[in-house]
């Protein structure tokens, strides 16, 4: 079994607890998820018969409060957790990262009492499933011109326009949508059941098959007042959503590194080219020296993010470093792991691929690698190069 | 109901056991966890449990170490832990049979659930001795149960068939695969565990009756032959297979 990546004594750095929560997630995805994650990213399915088992173990809505039926953990095991379910596949940690931070975190967030009283607790034992939708067709890096818009009526909000490239989308049975209204871009939860709200699945994809991605269309569509949530006002409020998911996704990417990592060593050991393994030539072995050295290094960063995040001094510009680095080191790890693996490295038999393709959304979703960098860029220097 | 579960911890399963230069068994690169026929025992405790209310004790034998296979059934959902302190997990099953049943018989249990065999050393002797030291039946290899008032019905894995059995509460029961599909810890109950006090209790051991004079490696295995890569080696093959490994 995968046993992870202790090089630099990392263990050390966990409680017993946090280490619990690691192996039981692991083992969850080794005996429950990795035998059939081939066949689902085929299919191209997310495996909706996970779901309850991702509720009872608690990984919806890890660091939500236990009174709304959600788990009540730290943010370093909540990044401890989606690592494992990313060293599974990015799909499966994708779910989990928008069930949690993209829908549960805004309604807890920003939400009413009786909005958190009625969705929370059916969120988190997986009965209803949430999408969140911030990306339109003609605006996705930069959000804050958005199309979406709702017009006021006598009890409620008409809603137009369309969202697309977003997780969950027709397996949803809640949406979390931010829309620009006269005041500015507001939260509104919109039932997928309602009257003039569609979905449609975006076929074709090449990356996180095992994933659900589609559109959001509304056209009149009917929202009542009390469906908006009341505490979000301005682009600032989906910002903080994302920055809850990008954590996760900074810790999950390291998984998928360490996955890729693992598969490769192994098969460099055991295949014999020129009389010797692989893993005894100087290529190899570089290769292999230079995702160690990354892993340790994303491994180190994702443990000082999460002490951060949990005495609440995690600031915006720490967060896009983390996602940016570690999504781009987990990339190009795969790239570098798959080649080890020849030709086999291009089949369903490895997982390595699988990962390499997965990490590409991952690498544009939740903001693009160079709109952390310009972020990052923009806290470093003091000047904007984007806004 | 009261029930009670006797779990060992044990190396994990894809342990490569290192012995030492006195043959002894090296445990410093050992990963240990808590054996994974228990895990059915706990399994079945708990839905017992919340079919009909009640209380899941665990109770292990061994060193300080035995504590983390402790936790990992509290974090199923066991509610308390009793530890019998120990240097070593004895090696002659019959000693910690005995300090078992004097723990046991202190409970008042309706049932008592553990693993057919811990995967170590491979005795099987446990529900066999437990049941005869408290005087109560003891069904082992259970692959399904049913418990009515006083009454238990278990079906248990016998060669070729299933055999079926009745007896009267309280009962030992030795927990064979199949019996269910253990859950995952929790968070919430990972977090709960740590919370709950182990019960470290002293307790003196019997001499053991059995000695284990060395443990030595597998015999290397021989290498394979390959006798073709085409149709044309299978007259061989069967030759071979016939006459020289007798197994066709
Ligand atoms: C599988 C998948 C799932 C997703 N799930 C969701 C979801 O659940 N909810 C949701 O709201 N969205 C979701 N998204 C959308 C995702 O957040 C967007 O794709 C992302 O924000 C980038 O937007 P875009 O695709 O429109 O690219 P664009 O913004 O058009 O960017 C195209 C390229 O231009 C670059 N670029 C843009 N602006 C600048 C600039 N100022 N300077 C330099 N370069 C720039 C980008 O870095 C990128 O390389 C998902 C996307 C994918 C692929
Ligand atoms: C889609 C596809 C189509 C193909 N079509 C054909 C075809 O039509 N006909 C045909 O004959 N073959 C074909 N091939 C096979 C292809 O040529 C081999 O995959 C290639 O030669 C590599 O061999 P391998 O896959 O066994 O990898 P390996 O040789 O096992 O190499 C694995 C890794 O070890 C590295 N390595 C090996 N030796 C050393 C060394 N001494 N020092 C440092 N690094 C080393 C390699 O660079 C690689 O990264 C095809 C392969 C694919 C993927």
């Amino acid at each position: 079994m995968f046993k992870g990546f202790n090089f630099f004594s990392t263990d050390e750095l966990l409680s017993e607890e946090e280490r619990m929560v690691r192996d039981t997630v692991r083992q969850f995805v080794t005996k429950r998820y990795l035998p059939l994650a081939a066949a689902w990213h085929n299919k191209a399915e997310f495996p909706l018969e996970v779901i309850p088992e991702l509720a009872k173990m608690g990984l919806l809505g890890v660091t939500i409060p236990e009174k709304y039926g959600a788990s009540g953990s730290s943010y370093y095991i909540y990044g401890l957790a989606m690592q494992e379910l990313e060293r599974g596949d990015s799909g499966l940690r994708s779910f989990a990262s928008v069930q949690g931070s993209l829908v549960m975190f805004p309604i807890y967030r920003y939400g009413s009492e009786a909005q958190k009283q009625k969705w929370l607790p059916q969120l988190a034992s997986g009965n209803k499933i949430g999408c969140f939708g911030l990306t339109e067709p003609d605006h996705g890096s930069d959000p804050g011109g958005m199309r979406t818009t709702p017009r006021k009526t006598e009890k409620g909000w008409l809603l137009n326009g369309s969202k697309m490239w977003i997780t969950n989308a027709t397996i949803a049975h809640i949406a979390v949508v931010c829309a620009q209204t006269d005041e500015g871009i507001r939260g509104f939860l919109v039932e997928t059941d309602r009257k003039g709200f569609s979905q449609n699945e975006i076929k074709g994809k090449y990356s996180l098959r095992a994933s659900n991605t589609g559109e959001l269309i509304f056209e009149d569509c009917f929202v009542p007042d009390e469906n908006r949530l009341p505490e979000a006002k301005g682009l600032s409020a989906p910002l903080s959503c994302l920055n809850e998911a990008r954590y996760g996704i900074a810790w999950g990417a390291t998984g998928a590194a360490m996955a890729c990592y693992n598969e490769a060593l192994k098969y460099a050991k055991s295949r014999i080219q020129f009389g010797k393994p692989i893993a005894a030539f100087q290529l190899t072995q570089h290769k292999l020296v230079e995702i160690a050295s990354e892993i340790v290094k994303a491994q180190l960063l994702n443990h000082q993010l999460g002490r951060l995040k949990d005495a609440g001094n995690a600031k915006y510009y720490h967060i896009s470093m983390a996602k940016r680095n570690n999504v781009h080191q987990a990339l190009k790890a795969a790239r570098s792991a798959r080649t080890i693996l020849g030709a086999n490295g291009i089949t369903d038999e490895y997982q390595t691929v699988r990962h390499l393709l997965n990490l590409e959304s991952v690498y544009t979703y939740e903001g693009t690698h160079d709109i952390h960098t310009l972020i990052v860029g923009e806290y470093l220097t003091g000047s904007s190069a984007f806004r | 109901m009261n029930i009670a579960v006797c779990i060992k911890q044990t190396p994990d399963t894809e342990t490569r056991i290192k012995l030492t230069e006195a043959k002894t068994v090296d445990e410093s690169d050992i990963n240990f966890i808590l054996n994974p026929y228990d895990e059915f025992a706990v399994e079945e405790a708990l839905k017992l449990r919340e079919k009909f209310d009640g209380e899941v004790t665990v109770i292990s034998l061994g060193p300080d170490r035995v504590n983390s296979a402790i936790r990992s059934a509290l974090a199923m959902g066991a509610d308390k832990a009793v530890r019998i302190k120990a240097e070593n997990i004895p090696t002659d099953p019959n000693v910690t049979a005995g300090a078992l049943a004097t723990e046991l018989q202190k409970g008042n249990y309706d049932l008592i659930f553990l693993g057919k065999q811990a995967i170590d050393d491979d005795h099987a002797q446990m529900p066999a001795l437990l049941g005869a030291k408290l005087g109560i039946p003891a069904i082992s290899v259970v692959v399904k149960l049913e418990v009515e008032g006083d009454k238990l019905t278990a079906e248990r894995e016998i060669d070729g068939a299933h055999e079926i059995i009745e007896c009267s509460l309280p009962a030992v029961i030795g927990a064979q695969r199949g019996l269910n599909e253990p859950r995952y810890a929790s968070l919430k109950g990972i977090m709960k565990a740590k919370k709950i006090q182990i019960n470290e209790i002293d307790a003196e051991l019997s001499a053991d009756q059995l000695q284990v004079v060395e443990f030595n490696y597998p015999p290397e295995k021989s290498p394979g032959k390959i006798v073709g890569d085409s149709a044309d080696a299978v007259p061989e093959l069967l030759r071979l297979l016939h006459e020289e490994a007798k197994v066709i």
